[in-house]
């Protein structure tokens, strides 16, 4: 053991770091629903079931109106804002046939091809990414 | 008596295992990646351990959201290649090695370690992976398995230094095992990485290669980084390296370095490996 620690403010550093949103408790709680049906995409009837028909598949799961529109959109910075976690969201990409990275490229402001030059260049700094109040 | 004899850490990219599918682990991309674990196969055919504990996360494979165990110990005798949405990986089915995880699970329980016990369940890139990149392609995976599942995922994560801690226990457990076993513990999982947000592509270079300086000394520091650190430097998902740290803290204060390697990048993500004995 290292000590007690202050889970107040353990949780709160995590929103200050740009760009992120930590997959804490709360949006577990939050994205719960959205994450199990991402979740359910694994299987290949559901797969069926989902391509017939979208809004339909979604409407079997209790998801807000905002969590729906974030998935028809796939809107994947709204759905981790919603909850989602990227572990689960990729179920929803790999079913629409695409592939991380080029997932991970519509949450930046970067195309895929800039995205992918940018990797193969060593990938984004940490310099300056690292702290919004510290700004380092 | 058994003994924990090496220790390996390695990312665990799932493209590497496509890689490795596909036959593509010779062409330009990943040539680079793959030479860096040549040495490794070498040494593993000459070891031929009997037990590998493997410690890796399930990235939404075998876990959905609804159970999130901190620490689980596979108990079970195989483990299939999950289905992770395109098909299970063409590999061996995973052999578990029972009899060691249920003395090891009910050792860490005695230690105060609270471990989830799993009897059934598919086995996903985080655990396949490093099994190619140690084995290559084999009609049967040489060495049997522990699968050890770390919650990586959901927050808060084990702490570095409670993963070191568990490293520790695993050990003791090991070397009351009557049964002459030569068992390697693997730490897999980063380097670098975030797959998420408009940070998405970050990689430390200078902060993984630290990382592994720390994991080659004779002390344990690197045990107390905390969370924020891999957060902030390594990307969110970089946080996979608490992993690595079960791996160190089994083998003991001093251990010495046989084989280290890093390439940046493969996908979104850094490739580090490293192999160490207890010295
Ligand atoms: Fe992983």
């Amino acid at each position: 053991m290292t000590g007690p620690v202050d889970i107040h403010a353990y949780l709160a550093e995590f929103e200050d770091i740009p760009g992120t949103r930590v997959y804490t408790a709360a949006r577990a709680r939050k994205g719960y629903h959205l994450n199990q049906f991402a979740m359910s995409l694994m299987k290949t009837e559901n797969r069926e079931r989902w391509k017939a028909g979208e809004r339909a598949y979604l409407d079997q799961w209790p998801l807000t109106e905002d969590q729906k529109a974030a998935v028809l959109a796939r809107d994947y910075n709204r759905m981790l804002d919603l909850g989602g976690n990227i572990y689960f969201l990729s179920k929803i990409f790999s079913t629409d046939g695409i592939p991380f990275a080029e997932a991970c490229s519509t949450m930046t402001d970067m195309t895929f091809p800039e995205y992918r030059q940018m990797m193969l260049d060593g990938g984004r700094s940490p310099e300056g990414n690292r702290s919004i109040k510290g700004g380092y | 008596m058994a003994r924990i004899t090496a220790g390996v850490g390695s990312s665990h990219v799932p493209l590497l295992g496509v890689a490795v599918d596909q036959g593509k682990t010779g062409d330009d991309y990943f040539g680079p990646i793959f030479v860096g674990y040549e040495w490794t196969k070498k040494w593993e055919a000459e070891q031929k351990p009997d037990v590998i504990v493997l410690v890796y996360n399930d990235h939404a494979s075998a876990f959905d959201a609804n159970i999130i165990p901190t620490f689980a110990i596979g108990c079970g005798e195989r483990y299939k290649p999950a289905d992770e949405g395109w098909g299970p990986r063409p590999v061996p089915d995973v052999e578990g090695a029972p009899d060691l995880a249920w003395h090891i699970a009910q050792s860490l329980i005695l230690d105060e370690f609270d471990m989830t016990i799993i009897n059934e369940m598919d086995v996903d890139h985080g655990l396949t992976v490093p099994l190619s990149m140690m084995f290559g392609t084999p009609d049967a995976w040489p060495a049997r398995v522990i699968p050890l599942a770390v919650n990586v995922v959901t927050y808060p994560v084990p702490s570095g230094n409670r993963c070191w801690a568990l490293g520790e226990a695993i050990a003791r457990a090991v070397e009351s095992f009557p049964e002459d076993l030569n068992v390697q513990i693997w730490g897999t999982g980063g380097m670098s990485h975030q797959l998420q947000g408009p940070r998405a592509g970050l990689l430390n270079r200078e902060w993984d290669n630290r990382f592994m300086d720390l994991l080659e000394q004779d002390n344990d520091a690197v045990r107390h980084i905390p969370h924020i650190e891999y957060l902030r430097e390594t990307g969110s998902e970089g946080i996979e390296m608490v992993m690595w740290l079960i791996m160190r803290g089994a083998l003991g204060s001093r251990v010495k370095t046989l084989h280290r390697h890093y390439h940046i990048p493969c996908s979104n993500t850094a490739i580090g490996h490293l192999v160490l004995e207890p010295a």
